[in-house]
């Protein structure tokens, strides 16, 4: 199985199977569907209006006639320099939004030069270890007038308050930054693993990120909850949007204990997911999420305002639904769920490339990438009036059948004693595995059909692509040598001096680290040395490893 | 089949964050009757080294999914030899692009797996190095 002579071949060790005649009868929630739904099954449609609440049928009375949604593609590999160069690239494109990967030691909290960094610099995202860094990857870039999502959790307060103080340093007053950064320190015990701190101060830096932001960058969502990285990890897509609602209301919980005023900040929390390939689930899974959320502002914390109550998530395609075999047929399936994302409503999509399963996207990938959404916009049609699918036997009942499943997950982490709890104990993280063994058994039984990998396959078939991307191998020492230029230009003083009071301010449980960060990093100082810092006072996450 | 009286580690070092993997594989040794040992995320090949040596373990499992791999199996295998434990086999999981894999191989990597082998044969194939 493992023979380098067949280097081209795809990995797939599958025996080939007689094709399924039949499709399934029940979604990859497990949830039964009946033949045909009819219309005694559904009861009384109510003559909802998309932008009414419980928003069901979208947050917008217009849908996407009045704007389309935002084109973000995930980006970002090596330094400052070449991202920066692909995000001009994308933009010349038609993307319409920045999505910032980030290097895994950037995302850790470590500079380039740690011991820990040393083989990853660069490698899954970009290596943004100081303002400097920052100065450069948006060099030309009008943070003005472009939204910004960056997929950063363990140092999201640290690179929102970079963002803030490139800003600065543009001219740009921080009141018009739009963007996003993910702040979802819940997801990443269970799901992504780039946690940094225990759960209790991590919880304090996210309120203080988003009671900042509310004041400072009324525009900007300063957390993107996100259930994807869960999904991706093994979850079903109800699980998904459960874990997700649980954990919002968690974030929540917590802002209000520090007086936060919820009809306000509830207004900036935004979501994040996958779109997996049963198209009706997805569309589904969306509008019960965001039923679901409206309900319980409303039901539990007596929201009213309707901006309050809005549901705004964006969506990624592609992720684990992607294959290396057969790899040219993940454009279809990537097609199929922009669909989805375009009928369950969704404000952002990003669309991975075809060959994103293995390796970073090369501009021609990422290109087509971008084509298809385009072609779901413009051609297709399907974006031209608001809920398309509203009223259909089917959809209602499946919508109504989520919510009600949605809501048991909900219940049943509420029963174990909270999100919090069941992070620290390791109970949710053992669920996901769980979870992922059971979906892994049913590809490799052929309970579930992935077309070219357990089923449709070819006996010569191909596992590669045309092009493959090579990342700059100098690229690695191109950031080390930029890293110790700053360090040893800047005014150490004032790196001092920001440092000292940061350190001294993590000590005040009610003290606002947000403009402490800002100055740090106005003084360059780096992400590894903000992460020591907090460190020495808050010590470090102990995973609890559970099989 | 059967890996009773196995002794496992399975281990992520680095700082990927993708544990889906190291945990079915590790789930499924256990069933196939391996003791099985899992260091959880973020762990440097000193410490995958040492635990390797202390827990007197049979093989090494590596879930690498950053692009890291080369450098991560060179590392382990160097730190494995200063501690004379070059007779642990080592095995490596994840995101490992066709053309890395005779290199992984001449470092000492004893099989390389991914997402879309079969569990079963994953296990078959350590079983079998392990001359089960």
């Amino acid at each position: 199985m493992s023979d380098s002579s067949s280097a081209r071949k795809d990995d797939t060790s599958q025996p080939r199977r007689e094709p399924p005649t039949k499709p399934s009868t029940a979604t990859p929630s497990g949830i039964e569907v009946p033949t045909v739904v009819t219309p005694d099954m559904v009861g009384d449609i109510p003559a909802e209006m998309p932008g009414e609440y419980p928003f069901t049928r979208g947050i917008f009375a217009d849908g996407f006639r009045g704007r389309l949604w935002t084109i973000r593609q995930y980006s970002g590999f090596g330094t400052a320099e070449e991202s920066n160069e692909r995000y001009r690239f994308l933009f010349d494109q038609g993307q319409t939004g920045l999505s910032v990967a980030l290097d895994l030691p950037t995302q850790c909290g470590y500079d380039p030069v740690d011991p820990m960094a040393r083989s990853e610099v660069g490698k899954v995202g970009v290596s943004l270890s100081n303002l400097a860094e920052a100065e450069i990857l948006f060099d030309g870039i009008d943070l003005g007038s472009v939204s910004t999502s960056f997929t950063i959790n363990g140092t999201a307060s640290i690179i929102y308050a970079m963002y803030c103080a490139v800003a600065d340093k543009q001219g740009v007053p921080r009141e018009k930054l739009t963007g996003t950064i993910q702040n979802d320190i819940l997801k990443e015990y269970v799901a992504r693993g780039t946690w940094i701190f225990p759960v209790r101060p991590s919880m304090r830096l996210i309120a203080d990120t988003i009671l900042f932001s509310n004041a400072q960058t009324p525009r900007f969502n300063p957390i993107s909850i996100a259930g994807a990285h869960v999904r991706d990890a093994g979850s079903t897509a109800v699980e998904e949007m459960g874990y997700t609602l649980a954990n919002g209301l968690a974030y929540i919980d917590e802002l209000i204990r520090r007086g936060g005023d919820v009809s306000k900040f509830a207004q900036r929390l935004s979501f994040f997911f996958y779109v997996h390939m049963d198209f009706f689930e997805e569309v589904c899974k969306f509008r019960a999420g965001r039923r679901l959320w409206a309900k319980l502002l409303n039901e539990r914390y007596g929201v009213e305002d309707p901006k309050a109550l809005m549901f705004r998530f964006g969506v990624v395609c592609g992720g684990s639904s992607l294959i290396g075999a057969q790899p040219y047929n993940n454009v279809v399936r990537v097609g199929i769920e922009n669909m989805a994302a375009v009928m369950g409503g969704a404000q952002s999509i990003f669309t991975a490339a075809f060959d994103e399963a293995f390796q970073i996207p090369t501009e021609h990938s990422a290109e087509i990438a971008v084509r298809t959404q385009q072609i779901v916009a413009h051609e297709s049609g399907i974006a031209r009036t608001v809920d398309p699918l509203g009223g259909s036997y089917y959809v209602e009942w499946l919508t109504d059948k989520m919510e009600a499943e949605i809501m048991q997950v909900i219940e049943e982490i509420e029963e174990y004693g909270g999100v919090t709890k069941a992070v620290e104990d390791g109970w949710l993280q053992l669920k996901i595995a769980r979870r992922a063994a059971e979906r892994k058994r049913m590809v490799d039984s052929g309970e579930t059909v992935v077309v070219g990998q357990n089923y449709f396959r070819r006996d010569d078939q191909d596992g590669g692509v045309a092009e493959l991307f090579k990342l700059d191998p100098q690229a690695t020492a191109r950031v080390v040598e930029k890293f110790e230029r700053v360090r040893d230009t800047r005014d150490a003083a004032a790196v001092e001096t920001s440092l000292a009071a940061l350190e001294a301010a993590a000590t005040k449980d009610d003290e606002n680290l947000m403009p402490y960060l800002v100055d740090c990093c106005h003084a360059y100082a780096t992400v590894g040395e903000m992460v020591a810092t907090l460190k020495r006072q808050w010590g470090e996450f102990q995973e609890p490893v559970r099989l | 089949m059967s890996l009773k009286g196995k002794r496992i580690l399975i281990a992520k070092p680095g700082l990927d964050g993708h544990d889906v993997g190291a945990k079915v594989i590790a789930l499924a040794l256990r069933d196939a009757g391996a003791d099985v040992i899992y260091t959880g995320l973020r762990r440097s090949p000193d410490y995958i080294a040492r635990v390797a040596v202390d827990e007197d373990v049979d093989a090494v499992g590596l879930s690498i999914l950053s692009g890291s791999h080369r450098e991560l199996v060179e590392e382990t295998v160097r730190c494995l030899g200063e501690l004379d434990a070059g007779d642990i086999h080592l095995f490596v999981g994840g995101t490992i692009p066709a053309e890395d894999r005779d290199a992984l191989r001449d470092a000492g990597a004893r099989g390389i797996f991914t997402a879309e082998m079969t569990i079963e044969d994953v296990v078959a194939a350590i079983d079998a190095d392990l001359g089960g």
